[in-house]
C-alpha cells in the first residue's frame, strides 16, 4: 500500500508543477493580449496594478472570488453549475500529453493527438450546457451558434491533422515532434497552417468568428447569466484552451520543443523555453487578429468551414498522399 | 490488479447506470445527457483494456459529434414544449400496445441471433496467435482494415456515401422567395451602380424613378 501511496503523491505532485504554470500563464496571457490589442489600437490597456500593469489579471480574479454567484431561479441549476466545471476541466486535462521537451511530458500516450482532438470536440459541451441551463434566449442563441461552428470546424481540424499526421506515421506527440527535425511541417505544408491557424480561431470562439459571445447583438451569449467565480471559470477554461490550440499548433507545424537551427547559441536554449516563444509568438497572432479582423456574419462562416476548408484540406490530404507514395516517402516502411 | 478491477467495476457501473437513465429520466435533455456519459464510460472501458485508438475514435465521433447534434434536436425541441407537456399527454397510453409489440420483435430477434451464434474455428484459434508487441494497436488496426478487409472496409463507405447522399437529398428543397446574396456580385459592385451624384435645382426638387 504504500507504494500505491508514494506513486499517488509523486504523480500529484507533477500534475501540480504542471497545472500551477498553466494557471499562471493563462492569467498572463489574458494581459498580454489585452496589450495587444491596446497597442493596435493606440492605447495603454492595463498599466496600473504592479509594474507594466502586469497583475491587472490577478486583481480581477479577486474581484470574481469576491463576488456574490447568482443562479437564476429558472435555471436547470444542476447543469448551471456543471457547465463551467467541465469547461475549465476539459481545458486543464488536455495540457496532460503536450511534450515540453524529450522527457518532460507528463503522460506519452500512443494517441496523444487523438486524445487532443478529443478533449477539444468535447469542449462544446461546457458551452452547451451553459447556454442551455440558463433558460434564457440570448444563452441559447449563443449555444446553438457555437455548437454548429466548433462541430463544423473541428472537421477541418481533423483533416488538417490527418496531413501532418501522413507525414509522421505515428500518433504520438513527441514522434510529430521528433519527425521536424529536418524540416519544419510548416514550411511543405504552408496552406494547411494557415487553415489550422483560421480553424483554431473559430474553434476556441475567438474574433473574427466570436459569434456565440458577440457582445454586440448577444450579449455575451452563453455567459450572460454567469456570474462571479463561475464566470471567471469560463473565462479560464477559454484563455487556457487558446493557450492549448497555440501549443497544437506549434508542435504540429513549428517543431515543437526544436530549436530553428542545430547550431550552437540557439541549441544551449533549453527545449521548453523554444516550445513556450512559439506558443508565445501563435498567441500574439491570435491577439493581433482579435484587434484587426471584423466579426464574421453567420452564413460567410458557416460557408469558410464547409464550402472552402473542406475541399481544401481534403484535396491537399490527397495531394501529400500521392507525392508521399510516389517518392516514396511514407514512413514505417 | 485489484486497483485495475475496481476502476473497471466503477465505470461499469457508471455505464450501466447512465444507460437505465437514459430511458427512465422524463426531462429528455437529461437523457441525452446520460446518453454522453454512457459513451465516455464505455470509452473508458475500452481504454482499460488497450484498445486506446478505439476509445478515442469512440469519444470523438459519438461524444464529440454525435451527441452534439443530437443534443441540438432535442434541445430545440425542449424550447417548445418547456413543460414536457407533449410525452405526457392523454392519450400517450395508445401507443404503449404498438411500442411493447415492436421491442418484442427486436427482443425475440435478438434472442434468435445470440442463440444461434457460434466462434468459429479460426477466430478461437486467434486466442493462441502470438501478437507482435512491437506494433501499437494502431498499426495493428490499420493493417487489418487496410490490408486484410479492405474489400469490405471500402463497401462500408459506399454504404455510408449513399447513406449521405440520400440525407440531403431527403432533407433538400428549394425554397422560392428567399433572398440570397452572391458574393461575387458582392464584392465586384462598383462605386458608380450604388451612388449617382444629381444637381438639384433650387425649389424644383428631383424625381426619383426607381
Amino acid at each position: 500500500m504504500p507504494e500505491y501511496a508514494s506513486i499517488l503523491i509523486s504523480e500529484v505532485i507533477k500534475i501540480l508543477m504542471l497545472l500551477v504554470p498553466v494557471l499562471v500563464s493563462v492569467a498572463m496571457i489574458v494581459w498580454l493580449d489585452r496589450r495587444v490589442w491596446a497597442f493596435v489600437q493606440k492605447r495603454r490597456g492595463p498599466n496600473v496594478v504592479g509594474p507594466f500593469g502586469l497583475l491587472q489579471s490577478l486583481a480581477d480574479a479577486l474581484k470574481y472570488i469576491f463576488k456574490e454567484i447568482i443562479i437564476p431561479a429558472s435555471s436547470n441549476k444542476v447543469i448551471f453549475i456543471l457547465a463551467p466545471i467541465i469547461t475549465m476541466t476539459l481545458a486543464l486535462i488536455s495540457w496532460a500529453v503536450i511534450p515540453f521537451s524529450e522527457d518532460f511530458v507528463l503522460a506519452d500516450i500512443n494517441v496523444g493527438i487523438l486524445y487532443l482532438f478529443a478533449v477539444s470536440s468535447l469542449g462544446v459541451y461546457g458551452i452547451i450546457m451553459g447556454g442551455w441551463a440558463s433558460n434564457s434566449k440570448y444563452p441559447f442563441l449563443g449555444a446553438i451558434r457555437s455548437a454548429a461552428q466548433m462541430v463544423s470546424y473541428e472537421v477541418s481540424i481533423g483533416i488538417i491533422i490527418i496531413n501532418v499526421l501522413l507525414c509522421v506515421g505515428s500518433l504520438n506527440l513527441s514522434d510529430i515532434v521528433m519527425a521536424q527535425e529536418k524540416i519544419w511541417y510548416v514550411i511543405p505544408l504552408f496552406p494547411m497552417f494557415v487553415i489550422f491557424f483560421i480553424s483554431a480561431l473559430a474553434e476556441t470562439n475567438r474574433p473574427p468568428f466570436d459569434l456565440p459571445e458577440a457582445e454586440a447583438e448577444l450579449v455575451a451569449g452563453y455567459q450572460t447569466e454567469y456570474s462571479g467565480m463561475m464566470y471567471a471559470m469560463f473565462w479560464l477554461g477559454e484563455y487556457a484552451n487558446i493557450l492549448l490550440m497555440c501549443a497544437l499548433g506549434s508542435i504540429l507545424f513549428l517543431g515543437g520543443w526544436l530549436s530553428p537551427i542545430n547550431v550552437f547559441p540557439f541549441n544551449v536554449i533549453p527545449s521548453p523555453i523554444w516550445l513556450i516563444l512559439k506558443i508565445l509568438l501563435l498567441f500574439i497572432l491570435f491577439a493581433l487578429v482579435k484587434a484587426i479582423v471584423p466579426r464574421y456574419r453567420y452564413d460567410q462562416l458557416m460557408r469558410l468551414g464547409w464550402k472552402v476548408f473542406l475541399p481544401f484540406s481534403l484535396t491537399w490530404v490527397v495531394l501529400t498522399a500521392g507525392y508521399l507514395m510516389y517518392f516514396d516517402l511514407l514512413p514505417g516502411n | 490488479m485489484i486497483a485495475h478491477a475496481v476502476v473497471f467495476y466503477i465505470f461499469s457501473l457508471i455505464a450501466i447506470i447512465s444507460a437505465i437513465m437514459v430511458t427512465v429520466s422524463r426531462n429528455t435533455v437529461h437523457s441525452v445527457f446520460f446518453l454522453i456519459l454512457d459513451f465516455i464510460s464505455i470509452s473508458c472501458l475500452f481504454i482499460m483494456i488497450g484498445a486506446e485508438f478505439l476509445g478515442m475514435i469512440m469519444l470523438i465521433v459519438y461524444v464529440g459529434a454525435v451527441a452534439v447534434l443530437f443534443l441540438f434536436v432535442v434541445m430545440m425541441l425542449n424550447v417548445a414544449q418547456q413543460k414536457n407537456e407533449w410525452f405526457v399527454a392523454s392519450d400517450s397510453s395508445s401507443h404503449i400496445p404498438i411500442g411493447l409489440l415492436v421491442s418484442l420483435i427486436i427482443f425475440s430477434e435478438l434472442l434468435i441471433v445470440i442463440g444461434g451464434w457460434k466462434y468459429k474455428a479460426e477466430l478461437q484459434d486467434s486466442i493462441n496467435i502470438n501478437l507482435n508487441l512491437n506494433l501499437t494497436n494502431t498499426q495493428s488496426l490499420g493493417n487489418v482494415i487496410y490490408t486484410d478487409y479492405v474489400h469490405l472496409f471500402q463497401l462500408s463507405g459506399m454504404v455510408l456515401l449513399v447513406a449521405m447522399i440520400g440525407a440531403i437529398v431527403l432533407t433538400f428543397r428549394k425554397r422560392s422567395g428567399v433572398k440570397t446574396q452572391s458574393y461575387l456580385r458582392q464584392i465586384s459592385r462598383e462605386r458608380y451602380e450604388g451612388v449617382e451624384l444629381i444637381d438639384v435645382e433650387t425649389k424644383k426638387g428631383v424625381k426619383i424613378d426607381a
